[in-house]
């Protein structure tokens, strides 16, 4: 996985400036999470259904490799070709490969956030294969040739006049920011590509054990024509998308839509059992499932940290982070932002290389609030940042900083001077506006000055 | 019923009135009230670091002086949430075990000690101004604590209380997190003030001096009339 998230503390300091923006990404999750708070209610109990959820996935990681080796075995009955890939250059070479006995030259590919992680398209592109996003917020963060911006709702940082401009520099089409119009554009390019095109490319939101088939939920009906027009089809899922029975998919499909969406159900549900059966008219001749590790594995034997692993992708953690509402989705650079995506990306990358994204965080836990699967998103955060103090990546002065602290706040004595000798120095401080001039904190903010007396000795004023 | 009085650091150091009216208010409902003089800070901010090891021995340090406590309130929702939540992350020594489980069981937040515990939701306090309440992180979502102290607030007498737009929305402060990422963490705060405007309230209330030494940065450097006021100051001021 390819990340950039070195540069968190910089692009954030930069994209806060931007004051439209931030009141565009706080419109826009807000809409959704106003859209979810209204469909969760007509649920009887959404907490009971939120527990189950949540027991149905630890389960389900708990017995992992059972459960893929069942959902191999009856995929391959129902006649899907079942690859394995423990890294995404393996998945990559699996679908070019695919793609090379095809003699492919296009392939159109429904929204999958395990391809951008994989950088499937670019992979692709190298090969000379034309790759075209065809769910309308792909396509245009593909035009525009940047990562997703959020995990369901990858083009909520651009307004329709972005998206306007962007369409006529790139597809040549007059200029409108009709979203109607602008809708119509993108459906005439891609039912040309849907047409055309050798393969289909999607991922999936669930795989079912006990009957073999991916589950792919969406509301443009791109999905439903990329597995059903091309001759071949490919679904990429992440090992951990797996779940035991057909049973199941009720409870997840009901509050995937509502924490996602807040649609009661996806305008398009699609199980893909396998490739088209004699006597059918639609549906592919060839299905292929690429079962992706890409460091899960590593996550799954983490006790504290594979509960990150439950996660349906629904974004809803990013949609009530007050964090993502102001830095947004690209400042974290990865294509899994947010709360959840801070939590999962230094296990896919490493801790070094993404450490600030486990301090990204106020704590504020509400991303665990809104959790359908319960995932204690911020805790885990807590637990990171313990890895990083372990690992020595917590720079030497902050290091030296919470001793001395420490040592400090063990001795009582040691406090009582401390605190005294503050307020010396505090003395000798200018009076401006009461202010105490605490480095970084002040440029922005006042810090209020040092009470006179501290309780403790106001407290044995007032016991004499 | 003998009342064990934690007072965070920060209310020690910089906001002791607010100490101050805590006492005050248990008094005037007729708790016995003990300051065990020995504490200073529960080890949160080494714990929200990832300083374990730090945050351990504060810990310790901590349990050995309040385990043999009635009850311990403090007037604060982080600094009780550290203690009864992540306390058990810590990998306390088995031989205070024992002390952790009874700890966790006895120590409250003020809101949730005055009316969950006391069944007091009047302490008698008159106030006449317009206020509005923001939620502390720690004390809504680790504590649950959510209605206890609006129920407080509407029962001072002569206050008009009015609830903010996204009262539970994060004031940004979040301890390091603040001088971590200054930008961001300024950045959400404009938020917030932001909605405290909107109320139309003169005074904002909160359960945790963090969030309270936040918010009142902000309005003071931009020179905006509100004012900040701890829910312990508010229940005190003119008990009758």
């Amino acid at each position: 996985m390819r990340i950039t998230s070195k540069a968190f503390k910089s692009r954030a300091r930069e994209k806060v400036l931007d004051l439209s923006a931030r009141q565009r990404y706080r419109g826009a999750t807000q809409h959704s999470v106003e859209a979810r708070n209204r469909v969760v209610q007509d649920v009887l109990n959404w907490e009971e259904l939120r527990e189950t959820a949540r027991i149905l996935k630890a389960q389900s990681i708990e017995q992992l490799a059972d459960l893929l080796q069942q959902l191999e075995e009856h995929a391959s009955a129902n006649g899907i070709h079942v690859h394995w890939a423990e890294t995404d250059q393996e998945a990559c070479n699996h679908v070019i490969e695919i793609a090379r006995r095809q003699h492919a030259s296009l392939i159109v590919k429904s929204k999958s956030m395990v391809s951008e992680e994989i950088f499937l398209s670019h992979a692709l592109e190298k090969e000379g294969i034309e790759t075209v996003e065809t769910d309308l917020g792909e396509f245009i963060v593909q035009l525009a040739g940047e990562l997703p911006f959020h995990i369901t709702t990858p083009a909520i940082h651009k307004s329709r006049e972005d998206i306007g401009k962007l369409f006529a520099n790139k597809l040549g089409v007059p200029y409108t920011s009709e979203p109607t119009e602008l809708t119509k554009i993108a459906r005439e390019v891609l039912r040309e590509k849907f047409l055309k095109a050798q393969i289909g490319i999607s991922g999936g939101n669930f795989a079912i054990a006990e009957t073999g088939q991916i589950v792919i939920v969406e509301n443009e009906g791109n999905a439903r024509l990329t597995i059903t027009l091309p001759r071949i089809h490919i679904a990429i899922l992440g090992i951990e998308k797996v779940i035991p029975r057909l049973e199941d998919l009720s409870t997840f499909l009901a509050i995937l839509a509502r924490s996602a969406t807040g649609q009661r159900i996806t305008s398009y549900v699609s199980l893909i059992r396998g490739p088209k059966q004699q006597g059918e008219i639609d549906g592919p001749d060839e299905v292929h499932l690429i079962l992706l590790d890409n460091g899960r594995s590593d996550i799954l034997a983490d006790r504290k940290m594979r509960e990150v692993l439950y996660c349906i992708r629904c974004g809803a953690c990013l949609n009530v982070c007050p964090v993502y509402q102001v830095v947004g989705g690209h400042t974290y650079g990865s294509v899994y932002p947010g709360p959840i995506g801070s939590a999962f990306t230094p296990l896919m990358a490493s801790l070094e290389e993404a450490k600030d994204l486990p301090y990204a965080s106020s704590l504020c836990g509400r991303c665990a609030e809104i959790c359908p699967v319960k995932i204690d998103v911020h805790h885990l955060l807590l637990w990171l940042r313990r890895k990083a103090v372990e690992e020595r990546l917590s720079n030497l002065f902050e290091r030296l900083i919470v001793q001395l602290w420490c040592m400090i706040m063990k001795n009582l004595q040691l406090y009582r001077i401390a605190s005294k000798f503050a307020r010396v120095l505090q003395a000798f401080l200018p009076k401006r506006d009461s202010v105490l001039p605490v480095p970084i904190w002040s440029k922005s903010r006042d810090f209020p000055r040092l009470a006179p007396k501290t309780f403790r000795e106001l407290w044995r004023e007032v016991e004499d | 019923m003998r009342v064990s009085l934690f007072i965070p650091c920060l209310v020690d150091q910089f906001y002791p009135q607010v100490g101050l009216s805590t006492l005050r208010l248990f008094r005037k409902l007729g708790l016995e009230v003990v300051y065990p003089s020995d504490q200073t800070c529960c080890g949160q901010p080494a714990f929200n670091s990832g300083y374990h090891e730090e945050a351990r021995k504060l810990a310790v340090r901590f349990l050995r002086i309040f385990s043999d406590a009635e009850y311990i309130v403090t007037p604060s929702g982080s600094c009780a949430s550290m203690v009864r939540v992540f306390y058990q992350d810590l990998s306390i020594p088995a031989d205070l075990q024992q002390s952790l489980d009874r700890v966790k069981e006895i120590i409250f937040e003020l809101a949730e000690f005055l009316v969950d515990i006391l069944k007091v939701t009047d302490v008698g306090a008159a106030f006449s101004a317009r206020v509005t309440y923001h939620d502390s992180c720690h004390l809504l979502r680790e504590l649950k604590v959510k209605d206890p102290p609006r129920a407080l607030i509407r029962n001072v007498k002569g206050i008009d209380f009015i609830e903010m737009p996204e009262s539970s929305t994060c004031c940004g402060f979040g301890g390091a997190f603040s001088i971590k990422f200054p930008e961001i963490s300024t950045a959400m705060l404009e938020e917030k003030v932001r909605s405290i405007q909107r109320s139309g309230a003169e005074y904002v209330v909160a359960s945790d001096a963090g969030c309270l030494m936040h918010i009142a940065g902000l309005l003071l450097r931009s020179r905006i009339p509100i004012k900040t006021l701890h829910l312990a100051e508010l229940l005190a001021v003119n008990l009758r």
